[in-house]
């Protein structure tokens, strides 16, 4: 790759070596005895609008990674580059623009939406702190627009998230990380709390948005057969570290690590 | 909020105690126009008045006339004479919600001289039911102010420290287990009798108030740290901070509202025990003293032996309005904890 290449083809994100290893504290003075490696020396390119796929078991680091990205987690060492810019050096007022431009959608969809707001001011929260000059009637107008999107209808603004069923509120939950025009969202274990009906719709909503606002996903699961339907490339993570980082159908015809042909045969063949 | 008075009225026992409570509120605000005599006017002459009971007679309300047939007791028969009452008549000056100087009181005896004991008198020969209704305004107030000290104290101390954690979390919760770790009684007595010399009655109320809030808001600290800590850890305060949102907004539009039906519960609940606080302090000689009016006051004056020996029952109406309003605070408490927990949970 050369450096006239235009930044268009480079992608999107570009992490490497990144490692988040939380401390250990024991004994009665607290003092710091070991480390968990929740991420250990892992890089990956996020190519832009392509959806790449975070496979794992359950404790492996895959939301570790996605909250590393947001400086939601405490990076140890290592790179994130996001469209050229190195994200893990900069201030928390210098990051403020990055929180615009990445989002996320939340596993749970009964804890991820403030149940004493409203769905108009669940949305609106986003607008008020990246566009704090926008009118009432703009934002109003705007989160209408984004639940006709979603498909919900606009007159649901005004109703709480109690009132919704778990798709919906994923629903509401993607209206809102939408809401301020992302470049990259991170979907962390959004369809995983979802019954399978219900996945497919939500999952066949990211893609319809991907295809429309040409979106980059970081779409993470521990469900290879969510991630290998919905992702361009795959990567498989175990136990803090990356395992396999290969094309959806690679990874099926050959895949190279013991612990993908493990998570392959946990999946269900058609 | 306005859906949740909405379902307290819905509910028997809700709707009871509320109506308890807004009389007894109303009471104490309009205790100048209820009361039928001064709250301190003495009348040696009739110490120990049985109640007169209103009647209708000749046309017209009224209350029976009595004489003393003996003064050792003292006993009182009814003469057969009555005295005309009237509505909203004018009578001795008070002010109304402590600004507007007016006469008008809700009854009157048309002959200024008569008595109307409506509770009957004390050993002094004061109006019960006046002092009741003029105390009230001490034992209902104390409740909410104190509780507004408590929750706010609470508020600051364990919602910041537990949605910040760290350093600030470790010394502040160790500041609350020390004040935890005195027993609470001594505290207040040691703080009370520093005190004491330096206040007269009216500020003594603010004092009690002061010192019951300062000793209880350690608890409530705990609590609200708990629950602000576990808040903190949702996914929709991760997603506020994930979009960017600033710490103090987060508090007040995420953390804050998240507590707030707590809190309501938490107060309904709490205020019996400002209002017994009260009333125990006022009883060892600690808490309000005369001239001023309090139920415990009240309560503390009529330990004398000669009150059960010669059954002046009235003199216990002070007990059983702190009863009836700790009941009313309890099931209001109870309602609402009914109404509030399952919508608490989410999921
Ligand atoms: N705040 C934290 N402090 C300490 N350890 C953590 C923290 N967050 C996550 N971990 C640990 O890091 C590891 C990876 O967790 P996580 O990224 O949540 O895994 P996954 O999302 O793949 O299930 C786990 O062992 C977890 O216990
Ligand atoms: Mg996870």
């Amino acid at each position: 790759m050369t450096d006239t290449a235009p930044v268009s083809s480079a992608p999107l994100l570009e992490v490497e070596n990144l490692r988040v290893h939380y401390p250990l504290r024991g004994g009665l003075l607290r003092r710091v005895v070991d480390h968990v490696r929740a991420v250990d020396d892992v890089s990956f390119p996020g190519a832009r609008g392509r959806t790449t796929g975070l496979v794992g078991e359950s404790g492996s680091g895959k939301t570790t990674i996605g909250r590393a990205l947001i400086k939601l987690a405490p990076i140890t060492g290592g790179s994130i580059r996001f469209n050229g810019t190195e994200l893990t050096t900069l201030s928390n007022r210098e990051f403020l623009p990055f929180r615009k431009r990445v989002q996320m959608i939340f596993q749970d969809p009964f804890n991820s939406l403030n149940p004493r707001m409203t769905v108009e001011a669940i949305i609106r929260e986003p607008l008020d702190i990246h566009f704090p000059k926008q009118g009432v009637a703009e934002k109003r107008e705007r989160v209408a627009g984004l639940l006709r999107r979603v498909g919900l209808e606009p007159d649901h603004m005004h109703r709480y998230p109690h009132q919704f069923s778990g798709g919906q509120r994923q629903r509401i939950g993607i209206a809102r990380a939408l809401a301020v025009e992302p470049e990259f969202i991170i979907c962390d274990e959004a369809v995983s709390a979802l019954d399978v009906s219900v996945q497919a719709q939500v999952v066949n909503l990211l893609q319809d948005l991907q295809a429309e606002l040409g979106l980059t996903y970081l779409f993470i699961a521990h469900d290879l057969a969510v991630v290998e339907h919905i992702s361009d490339h795959v990567l498989v993570m175990h136990r803090g570290k990356l395992v396999e980082s290969a094309s959806a159908e690679e990874i099926y015809r050959e895949p190279k690590a013991d612990y993908t042909r493990k998570l392959l045969d946990a999946v269900p063949r058609l | 909020m306005k859906s949740l008075l909405l379902e307290v009225y819905r509910r028997p026992l809700g709707r009871a105690s509320l109506f308890v409570l807004i009389a007894l509120y109303l009471g104490a605000l309009f205790a100048g126009f209820l009361a039928t005599q001064p709250v301190n006017s003495q009348d040696l002459a009739h110490t120990y008045h049985p109640p007169t009971p209103i009647v209708w007679h000749d046309g017209g309300l009224a209350v029976p006339d009595y004489r003393v047939v003996d003064k050792s007791g003292p006993r009182y028969e009814r003469t057969g004479e009555y005295h005309r009452l009237r509505l909203l008549a004018p009578g001795f000056e008070y002010r109304l919600l402590g600004l507007l100087p007016l006469q008008r009181h809700l009854v009157q005896p048309v002959d200024p001289s008569a008595k109307v004991y409506l509770l009957g008198s004390d050993s002094t020969g004061r109006c019960v039911f006046s002092r009741l209704v003029y105390g009230s305004r001490v034992s209902l107030l104390i409740g909410l102010v104190g509780i507004t000290i408590t929750l706010f104290l609470g508020l600051l101390v364990g919602g910041l420290s537990g949605y910040f954690g760290g350093r600030i979390d470790f010394f502040a919760m160790r500041g609350v287990e020390f004040l935890m770790a005195i027993p609470s009684l001594y505290l207040l007595l040691a703080l009370r009798s520093v005190l004491a010399p330096r206040f007269n009655s009216d500020q003594m109320f603010v004092v009690i108030v002061i010192i019951l809030s300062l000793i209880g808001w350690a608890g409530a600290a705990r609590v609200l740290r708990g629950m602000s800590l576990s808040l903190r850890r949702r996914q929709f305060v991760l997603a506020a901070e994930s979009m960017g949102q600033s710490p103090l907004r987060i508090l007040r539009l995420h953390i804050l509202p998240n507590l707030a039906s707590y809190l309501l519960v938490a107060a309904t609940l709490s205020i019996p025990g400002y209002i017994l606080g009260e009333a125990a302090l006022s009883f060892l000689g600690l808490g309000i003293a005369e001239p001023a009016s309090s139920w415990g006051l009240m309560l503390s004056q009529a330990q004398n032996i000669k009150i059960f020996m010669l059954n002046f029952w009235w003199l216990l109406t002070p007990g059983v309005a702190m009863f009836v309003t700790v009941i009313a605070f309890n099931l209001l408490g109870d309602v609402l904890r009914d109404i509030v927990d399952p919508r608490m949970k989410t999921q």
